[in-house]
């Protein structure tokens, strides 16, 4: 009897790793092109990460919401009554000012366990590190996605709309997106490597949160506010923040942080270029 | 045609969170074997050393040896989730790998989102992973559990969808951990059915084991590592006999 022959697919997809030509580059940017184009899995599983982490609580992630809340109104009373500044024009720029630092302060801190906390993907099925780091930004995005809503409250309780040029935070949010997608990559890969970094970042983090205009107004610092645009927390949340209270951010807010994103991205790439044969043994 | 090249390949583990100069020392000075220092200082295993072999389509090869002899290891190796610091490896074929039944499992989600979730893995598009949950669901006999959080199962259980949504695919190449010879002996038997036709179906199969009465009865090969060395490759009655 005649067996027809199998026809071998002509795709049979070939994997080749020497380690005496180990084509880091191609290798790092194909890593990041099949992660992009496969964000439906980091999409479900940071649904799956925000399901779980508040799993059983009735409010979910609408608590963050609450406390964030509770802290504009209480921080907009006593600050508002030290800085001797009307109400209603402070509560405005505190509200986005907290709402962005903490989506700015959660990323940062979320990014060092970007690659730690999916271990166990990593050591058994070899998928590209990049849906990992998605995962990570997915997450911490679709947390802040529950607070803006309160933004939108607190302006109308205080009867202050902005006008058009409040579409312009929208480009500010790309920007923040993009690097929290380079911090992901890059403190995931630095804190898999050398676990104190972790509690470095928060500490740095901390101190980050009372140097930068989060609850004070540059406008207090007199002469040195020409200093600011060296902090690129400063400089990427007035991108979101400026649009939204000041009707806009000046020029050099807006170049000083396209150049921040431009060397995160920058170092990011270059460190997963480098290292990211070695992320499977850090883990 | 699917086949597997490997070139004097070599895997070293740093240990990074040994740290204590103490512990180096003493573990410096008891094993020769396989911790050594490398040129930054670092503890490392080396957990396979220069191995070369050629797998050929139709080669079914089990890996022996002692525990911690790197059988896992070098399946791993062959996915693709540690890339080798020294020589080269050459995998042409789609593969498949039975290595950990839980990975990727999420505990608080329920039997068919963790099949759903599996299919994402691999890169299946949402109603080819339906579908495949319906078929996982039939095979496995989870019936209503199917709708339960996986948390809640019992060990057999998870056995048995894991086993289930691990080897509905049909790669040309298998690779393969010995951890499917669990479970309860009605499912036991449908599970070897279910695998001779997966291996029957691959072109190649690697599987790492201990139990020589699988090796007989699969493999044409065996190639059995001892501290990350290939020790003996031939076929099965020479290496296992002779």
């Amino acid at each position: 009897m005649l067996v027809p022959p199998r026809i071998p697919a002509p795709a049979s997809p070939v994997y080749v790793c020497d380690a005496a030509e180990p084509r880091r580059v191609q290798r790092a940017l194909a890593d990041l092109e099949t992660g992009f184009r496969r964000w439906r899995l980091a999409a479900t599983l940071a649904r799956l990460d925000i399901r779980n982490r508040y799993r059983g609580s009735v409010l979910g992630p609408f608590w963050l919401t609450v406390s964030t809340a509770v802290m504009v109104l209480g921080l907009g009373l006593l600050y508002s009554s030290l800085f001797k500044l009307p109400i209603s024009d402070y509560l405005p720029y505190l509200a986005v000012s907290l709402l962005v630092w903490n989506t700015l302060s959660q990323i940062v801190n979320d990014a060092c366990s970007s690659l730690i906390a999916s271990e166990g993907i990593i050591r058994q099925m070899p998928l590209p590190y990049t849906v990992h780091v998605l995962r990570c930004v997915f997450r911490n995005g679709v947390i802040a996605g529950h607070s803006l809503p309160l933004i939108l409250v607190v302006f109308l309780i205080c009867g202050v709309l902005p006008g058009l040029e409040a579409l312009l935070a929208l480009p500010g949010l790309a920007l923040l997106a993009v690097n929290a997608f380079a911090a992901a990559l890059f403190l995931g890969m630095v804190c898999a490597r050398f676990r104190d970094v972790a509690q470095i970042v928060a500490s740095v983090m901390q101190l980050a949160f009372f140097m930068t205009p989060v609850l004070w107004k540059p406008e207090l610092l007199g002469e040195a506010r020409v200093w600011l645009p060296l902090n690129p927390f400063y400089v990427l949340m007035e991108t979101v923040r400026g649009p939204l209270v000041a009707g806009g951010a000046p020029p050099l807010i807006w170049s000083a942080a396209l150049l921040y994103t431009m060397l995160t991205c920058a170092l990011a790439l270059a460190f997963f270029i480098r290292f990211r044969g070695r992320i499977a043994f850090w883990v | 045609m699917p086949h597997i090249r490997a070139d004097r390949i070599t895997i070293e583990f740093p240990l990074y969170h040994v740290g204590a100069r103490s512990l180096k020392k003493r573990l410096l000075a008891k094993s020769p074997l396989r911790l050594r220092q490398d040129e930054a200082n670092r503890i490392v295993v080396s957990a396979l050393r220069e191995l070369s072999f050629d797998i050929g389509p139709g080669e079914r090869v089990a890996l022996i040896g002692h525990n911690g002899a790197g059988k896992t290891t070098l399946l791993r190796t062959l996915a693709g989730v540690y890339e080798p610091v020294g020589g080269r490896l050459e995998v042409m074929g789609s593969i498949g790998t039975l290595i950990d039944p839980s990975a990727g499992m999420d505990p608080d989600s329920t039997g068919r989102e963790n099949i759903v979730l599996r299919g994402l893995f691999r890169g299946m598009a949402e109603d080819e992973c339906l579908s495949m949950a319906e078929e996982v669901g039939r095979f496995s006999g989870l019936g209503e559990f199917l709708d339960v959080p996986i948390r809640t199962y019992s060990a057999g259980m998870s056995v048995r969808l894991s086993f289930a949504v691990a080897t509905l695919m049909s790669p040309e190449i298998l690779l393969m951990d010995e951890w499917f010879l669990a479970g309860d002996e009605d499912f036991q038997a449908r599970a070897r059915e279910r695998l001779a036709r997966l291996v029957a179906d691959a072109d190649i199969l690697v599987i790492a084991t201990h139990d020589l009465g699988v090796v007989r009865h699969w493999c044409t090969r065996v190639i059995r590592l001892s501290s990350g060395r290939i020790e003996a490759d031939g076929p099965v009655t020479e290496v296992l006999d002779g």
